[in-house]
């Protein structure tokens, strides 16, 4: 299977990567070959088998209900670019 | 051409756990900001989700209330897209495997019949958290509190047909809700929220139309106006020649009507795959047995025991079921030793739920409680005061005057009952008002009404009315 120039665009918008156009057609080999093998796998007989969402065997653990963190706000924001009485600053998102 | 509308909601009900569904943090609403966003919150590298079990207890007792299937293996996935106030760049939520499914609750219509209307899932997710557009200039500001507050996403079949059914249905769920104590359902908080999606087809088509997706419902009276606007814009729009596109819409409450809210480019692609950082969710029969033995007694059920065993009409009953406070504070004033049940359901619908209203109080905030509303009725029930001047009392009683005794006693209303009393009030009436009593015996019976309406004047209203009426006919027939 083969991805057209416009779907490994479509893709790198998604993920927010920026692709310069003489670099799409070396995308687009180079995911075929990963899609090439998911038909490989997809020739695979799965009939009756339950697809499986997690390679472990057990199942997840519950923990109770109790609020256990404290206010740590400085430390973390200690991280951010900008920040503004308390608020994490972003370029204006326009809804 | 006929119309028919068809809408599906989607309700995000936030569930009342104390901590977030895969994080330590408080979920307090109103603190400071970012003061509860801990490293988990914040998306940082290396964490990993806890699943909070509390979270699963409430969606399960959600699932048993509205007779779902519980799944005993659920997945949670990752739901890719960028918005600052995700912080991971996905929001974890189950997709396949939702934890219940494939259930339903009956909705009350306008004419009084009663419909069905399917679930198709309800699933566990993450919220995301606050942006504020105006923080700082040309910023955005992003408060993480609300990050990772757990959520039930309730589905329903497209089975609604107007935007009357659709507000019906949205009460429903938000009655129950509050009912199972799973959230507080608190709209102005935004801990209920209501996406609807609206389509219109020619009557008698079964193929669905095209649908939009109206975002931001976020009140009983929002949802109906919205809806409304919805459907007449496709129609406008089909009947002169254009096409519904699929696209979500915000509702604008202040210009009230719908516009487009994403461009059709970055049309939705969630790209949804199994969290590798959490495993399988099994639900085991221990954890459905503490749900079921959670569950409370269901807005229906206690509305056809209100019927049974308070007597009460069908009416009465649902409008005293409708929260489970009100139906709590209705039953402990109903139960009280001397009370009418019927006086209590018109007392608390009536002046009570009056009352509140003007103050805009919730019930639990009431002035009056319920023992000292018991205590007014009762002194209806056993004669010490009229139902009129009870009226008085129970305003002196939300000003904070004291209890219904203290106020009857201080204001000395207590009613006159005694017949020697009475008897002197009512021949001071008649003497004064000799040709009235010779019109009544000559056949105006009707002045009695006058008659009563003196005593009544002459005690201050305290006469008691039934006392004042036997006394007077037997005045004024046995002289006739």
């Amino acid at each position: 299977m083969s991805l057209k120039a416009d779907e490994v665009l479509a893709i790198a918008r998604l993920a927010r990567l920026s692709v310069a156009d003489a670099e799409v057609g070396e995308h687009a080999a180079k995911l075929g070959s990963i899609l090439e093998m998911i038909d490989q796998l997809q020739a695979a007989d799965t009939a009756g088998i339950e697809p499986m969402a997690h390679p472990l065997s057990q199942g997840q653990r519950l923990r109770d209900d109790v609020a256990t963190e404290t206010d740590r706000r400085d430390d973390y924001q200690r991280n951010a670019p900008a920040v503004h009485d308390g608020l994490y600053l972003v370029p204006r998102v326009i809804e | 051409m006929a119309w028919e509308t068809v809408i599906g909601l989607e309700i995000h009900a936030q569930l009342a756990t104390r901590s977030k569904i895969f994080s330590g943090s408080s979920t307090a609403y109103g603190a400071a900001p970012n003061t509860q966003a801990s490293l988990i919150d914040l998306g940082y590298p290396g964490v990993l989700p806890v699943l909070n079990r509390e979270a699963v207890r409430m969606a399960v007792m959600f699932g048993l209330a509205t007779g779902c299937t519980i799944a005993q293996v659920s997945v949670f996935a990752r739901k890719n897209y960028f918005y600052p106030d995700l912080p991971k760049g996905y929001q974890i939520s189950q997709y396949e495997l939702p934890i219940v499914h494939g259930g339903s609750v009956q909705i009350d219509l306008p004419d009084g019949s009663r419909k069905t209307v399917r679930i198709t899932r309800a699933h566990l997710e993450e919220d995301a958290g606050k942006s504020l557009h105006d923080a700082v200039d040309g910023m955005s500001g992003i408060d993480l509190n609300r990050a990772g507050t757990p959520l039930l996403e309730i589905v329903s079949e497209p089975d609604l047909r107007s935007p009357e059914e659709a507000a019906a249905y949205m009460r429903r769920i938000h009655q129950l809700v509050r009912y199972l104590g799973i959230s507080d359902g608190n709209m102005q908080e935004g801990s209920f929220r209501c996406d609807a999606n609206v389509s219109v087809r020619p009557r008698g088509e079964t193929k669905l139309g095209t649908r939009a997706e109206l975002k931001n419902l976020n009140s009983f009276r929002f949802i109906e106006r919205a809806i409304r606007h919805e459907v007449d814009r496709q129609i406008e729009l089909i009947e002169d020649g254009g096409r519904v596109v699929q696209e979500t819409r915000l509702y604008d409450a202040d210009a009230d009507a719908t516009r487009p809210m994403r461009s059709k480019e970055e049309a939705n692609d969630y790209r949804y795959f199994p969290d590798p950082d959490l495993l399988p969710v099994h639900v085991d029969a221990a954890l459905i047995d503490d749900a079921r033995a959670a569950l409370p007694e269901l807005p229906d059920a206690r509305r056809a025991r209100f019927m049974e065993s308070w007597g009460l009409s069908d009416y009465d009953a649902g409008v005293l079921t409708s929260a489970r406070e009100l139906a709590d504070y209705f039953e402990r004033v109903a139960g009280a030793d001397g009370v009418a049940p019927k006086a209590a359901a018109n007392w608390v619908m009536g002046e009570l739920t009056a009352a509140l209203n003007r103050d805009g109080l919730a019930i639990a905030a009431s002035r009056v409680d319920a023992a000292a509303l018991a205590g007014l009725l009762r002194r209806i029930e056993d004669g010490t005061i009229s139902g009129k001047i009870a009226k008085d009392v129970f305003e002196g009683m939300w000003a904070g005057e004291g209890d219904a005794d203290a106020i009857i006693e201080a204001r000395g209303l207590r009613q006159i009952s005694d017949t020697g009393a009475l008897e002197a009030e009512i021949d001071a009436v008649l003497e004064a008002n000799p040709s009235q009593v010779a019109d009544y015996r000559s056949g105006k019976t009707k002045l009695i009404g006058f008659f009563v309406g003196q005593v009544m004047k002459r005690t201050g209203g305290k006469a008691n009315p039934g006392e004042v009426n036997r006394i007077l006919k037997s005045r004024l027939d046995r002289q006739g």
